[in-house]
């Protein structure tokens, strides 16, 4: 059992909050600020900040699922 | 329980749920569809480039993941904090040991003839169906919502006339200069903006101004703000005239708090009252709320957020973090108002209290972001002898601490 992060990229609107909550496994485009997907396996150790990327996230675009 | 199920009565349960709450837990929503986006009603929904189930903020999995006692279409009607129960619009009675307020906002009406909101997912699909070419839309304020509509309408060929009583829109929010780029932004893709301009009422064909002349229209939108939706608090004893009114845990009353648009809370940060009608707002506060709920008194955390809000207009996309409202100055911090590549900066007696950036990084505004966040003096920050506002490039230094 692992958990998987989800990045709906067309949804994002570039908030930049899941960088903040957890800058190990999301970074932004320079572009357009697009999230970007740095590890979608994240270890048990990252989880907590995961979480509180996906449920701060604006447009709802993170979602993890349990594999 | 949580009253309220849009995006700060989800973060609520769901944050209620991680924290180890394994109870029942009753989540009322008046409209009948299960939890959905607001932000893209006025932009991707309205165009018709995303349907409803794109809007869900959750999967049905997820929804029953939460293992909620789910009431959708029904309304709360009354709160009684003495026994701990909340009356529902179908008769029926809900007891609680906590409670989170989350009934957000509606939109204000005006006068005469019933007509186009924006609040909704049943609104917008109502206003989607009056828009095209050989259409002609009036949306009555130019606020952020207002100027959104107009822009996605006129995208999709719309004739658009955006009528706003301020002598520049969205002024009183951002600063004048802000407002000037987006106007030119909304007259070049040929919206006729009329601003100083007030709207009396909503007739068959239009509206009426003040001054008598009617603005002809086949559809009108009025997007002039909103109220809080706390007409259901009525004899609760809390004061809601304003909102729900908070202390800095966002708790309103012993076991129940408010979060999202409808609560009024203390910002320790910012040191002020505030209510925040922002879709960041309503995520973060229903978390904090729900936190502070489950908390032992000792392990409460105040709520002290940078605010953070987004606007897209055309290819403009606005982002902001701070509280901008009631500003004493404004000042171009980085880049150029007119190229639209720019960061302005807000100040509130002699610190910095809002940043507003338009086309650049997102490594620049996160600087800015904990610059507000360290309730950082305006002096470190701008420059000020260097500036001439309202277009001169001041000299800024970001504060990397």
């Amino acid at each position: 059992m692992h958990v998987e992060v989800e990045l709906d990229e067309p949804k994002c609107v570039a908030a930049g909050q899941c960088v903040v909550a957890a800058p190990e496994v999301f970074d932004q485009r320079e572009e357009d600020g697009v999230a970007v997907l740095l590890d979608d396996r994240p270890g048990p150790d990252l989880l907590d900040g995961v979480k509180e990327a996906a449920a701060l996230c604006p447009a709802a675009a993170i979602r993890l699922v349990e594999r | 329980m949580v009253v309220g199920a849009s995006a700060a009565g989800l973060a609520a349960t769901e944050t209620l749920r991680r924290e180890g709450y394994d109870g029942t837990l009753t989540l009322v929503g008046d409209e009948p569809h299960p939890p959905y986006d607001r932000p893209p009603l006025s932009k991707q929904f309205l165009t018709g480039q995303w349907d409803t189930e794109q809007l869900a903020l959750r999967t049905g999995a997820d929804l029953d993941a939460l293992g909620l006692d789910l009431r959708l279409g029904v309304a709360a009607t009354g709160l009684d904090p003495a026994t701990r129960s909340v009356r529902l619009s179908d008769g029926s009675t809900v007891s609680y040991d906590g409670l989170v307020i989350a009934t957000g906002v509606r939109p204000r009406r005006l006068p005469g003839k019933d007509t186009h909101v924006l609040r909704s997912l049943d609104d917008a699909l109502a206003l989607r169906d009056r828009l095209g070419p050989g259409r002609r839309l009036v949306v009555v304020g130019a606020g952020f919502l207002g100027a959104e509509a107009a822009a996605t309408a006129v995208g999709l060929g719309t004739d658009v006339t955006l009528l706003e009583p301020a002598p520049v829109l969205l002024a009183h929010v951002v600063g004048a200069e802000v407002g000037q780029v987006l106007s030119r932004a909304h007259l070049e893709r040929g919206v006729e903006l009329r601003t100083g301009v007030t709207v009396s009422e909503v007739t068959g064909t239009g509206v009426l101004l003040t001054d008598g002349e009617v603005v002809e229209g086949d559809a009108v939108l009025i997007a002039v703000g909103s109220r809080p939706n706390t007409e259901w608090l009525a004899g609760s004893g809390l004061a809601a005239e304003a909102g729900v009114a908070c202390d800095a845990y966002c708790e309103a009353a012993p076991g129940i708090y408010a979060a999202g648009d409808v609560a009024r809370w203390y910002n320790p940060l910012f040191a002020t009252s505030m209510r925040i009608e922002h879709r960041m707002n309503a995520a973060e506060q229903g978390m904090a709320a729900a936190r502070n709920l489950l908390a032992a008194p000792e392990a409460r955390r105040p709520f002290g957020p940078v605010p953070y809000f987004w606007s897209d207009q055309y290819d403009i996309r606005i982002q902001a973090y701070g509280y901008l409202r009631g500003h004493d100055e404004v000042a171009v911090v980085q880049g150029d108002l007119a190229e639209r590549h720019f960061v302005v900066a807000y100040r509130k007696d002699d610190r910095l209290t809002g940043v507003l950036g338009v086309g650049v990084t997102p490594k620049v505004l996160r600087s800015w972001r904990q610059a507000l966040a360290a309730g950082t003096p305006w002096h470190e920050v701008v420059a000020n002898e260097t500036c001439t506002p309202p277009s001169a490039v001041c000299t800024a230094t970001v504060p990397t601490r």
